[in-house]
């Protein structure tokens, strides 16, 4: 009977690409004499720096279409557009005024099926560099309102209308209509749009009684206003550069 | 010999007034328009309706046509020519008389894409950048000023003159046209092309 014996178990060896655990000084893992607790994380760190690189441009041109996308509509350099619905003029407008009409499209309280559908894809991350930009812009007003009316415009602008309670639109929109803050810059806008706001005020801006809108505070305003007089002072802010 | 004179007097009165007609058009008439455009003006593939469209639009286009701004293909062979001889009362008259019929749909556009043509030309599409149709062109895509009417022109003639956009043609265009209608996929303007070609 042949006895056999456990034989001695054969050394480890080395094939080629093997990633048997080397003993070394230090009792690291290696792999081909690479330093993996080091370098993994430091190429974790590179990708990521060069991720957030081309993510900082991905959105630098994505901010760049959306704001020729808003072009399309409210033309070249924001100055407005007149289509089938006027559409205003953006450009010099105040940021915080831009941001509050924004999200009054986004919760209705400012009812506008186009501009809601816009105003909800807008990353918050994209709306200041968007309401900046346009802030910066300073066409030429577009034009074409009523030449005749403007003096009359201008002295409801200056004095309000005293009598029917009618505050200066410049106490709060400024002597040259370029509004602060969350009031609105007026000069240089569509005279058909301002028509239509002032006319169409509760309507436009602040009817939603659970919401109200930013724009509230114009709600008494307009109501006082006659037609002649809505069209005497959008003639006149119209015309303002 | 009073009814003679009668008759005299009336085909004097008629006669009269037949200069003032032809002068009305200049050395054109609609004929010359309808050779191609149909005889009620309802469009003949591949010239379109002019039957109730935007006067001003019209205008704009001869004018186009005669500066060779234009230059789409069928442009290029025909309207070049058909637009070189206008003056521009001619065209102002022509364009008034063409805006005065009454338009027909065209009803030949792709049934299955009339929803998502709707969606884009009453909502546009956001995501993509693509603006609604209807903040210019109107509810009813009737137009305004110079912004044309496109409710019932037909499928062929719209997807044309779409994609010819993209393509680089009419580069002279009116903003913001060309820059819109490069964002379109083909798919999409087929859309947009059904739903209007069926709107009244």
């Amino acid at each position: 009977m042949t006895r056999v014996t456990p034989t001695k178990p054969l050394p480890a060896t080395r094939r080629s690409g093997a990633t048997a655990p080397c003993r070394e000084a230090g009792g690291r893992r290696t792999k081909r004499g690479v330093n993996w607790h080091l370098a993994l994380p430091l190429a974790v760190a590179a990708a990521a720096f060069l991720a957030a690189g081309s993510a900082r441009s991905d959105a630098h041109s994505s901010i760049q279409a959306k704001i020729r996308y808003c072009e399309d509509c409210h033309g070249p350099q924001a100055q407005g557009f007149r289509g089938y619905y006027p559409i205003p003029r953006l450009a010099g407008q105040q940021p915080q005024y831009l941001k509050n009409q924004l999200r009054a499209f986004i919760n209705r309280s400012r009812p506008n099926p186009i501009m809601s559908n816009v105003a909800h894809v807008l990353r918050p991350g994209m709306i200041d560099a968007i309401v900046g930009y346009f802030h910066r812009l300073n066409p030429r007003p577009i034009g074409g309102e009523p030449k005749r009316l403007v003096a009359a415009g201008k002295s409801i602008f200056e004095n309000g209308v005293p009598q029917d309670n009618v505050a200066a639109c410049a106490a709060c929109h400024g002597p040259h209509a370029t509004g602060r803050g969350e009031i609105p810059r007026l000069a240089g806008q569509l005279y058909p749009y301002v028509v239509k706001e002032l006319t169409n005020f509760p309507k436009e801006r602040g009817q939603n009684p659970v919401i109200h809108g930013p724009s509230f505070i114009m709600l008494p305003v307009a109501h006082s206003l006659t037609r002649s007089q809505i069209k005497a002072v959008a003639a006149y802010v119209s015309s303002l550069r | 010999m009073k009814l003679n004179t009668l008759k005299i007097a009336a085909l004097a009165v008629i006669v009269s007034t037949a200069p003032a007609l032809a002068g009305e058009f200049g050395n054109a008439s609609v004929r010359n328009c309808t050779w191609c455009h149909g005889p009620s003006a309802q469009g003949y593939v591949p010239a379109p309706r002019l039957a109730g469209q935007r006067a001003q639009y019209i205008e704009h286009q001869l004018k186009s046509f005669a500066r060779r701004k234009r230059d789409n293909p069928f442009s290029r062979m025909y309207m070049w020519y058909a637009a070189a001889n206008l003056t521009p009362r001619a065209a102002r008259n022509l364009a008034s008389y063409f805006s005065s019929l009454h338009p027909e749909a065209a009803n030949d556009g792709d049934g299955t894409l009339v929803g998502l043509g709707r969606t884009i030309y009453q909502r546009g599409l956001p995501q993509s950048n693509i603006p609604a149709c209807v903040a210019c062109h109107g509810p009813s895509a009737q137009g305004v000023r110079e912004i044309p009417r496109l409710g019932g022109l037909s499928y062929t003639y719209l997807k044309s003159r779409l994609a010819q956009w993209s393509e680089g043609y009419d580069a002279g265009a009116r903003f913001p046209m060309p820059h819109v209608a490069s964002k379109l996929s083909a798919h999409q303007v087929a859309a947009l092309a059904s739903y209007l070609s069926f709107m009244k």
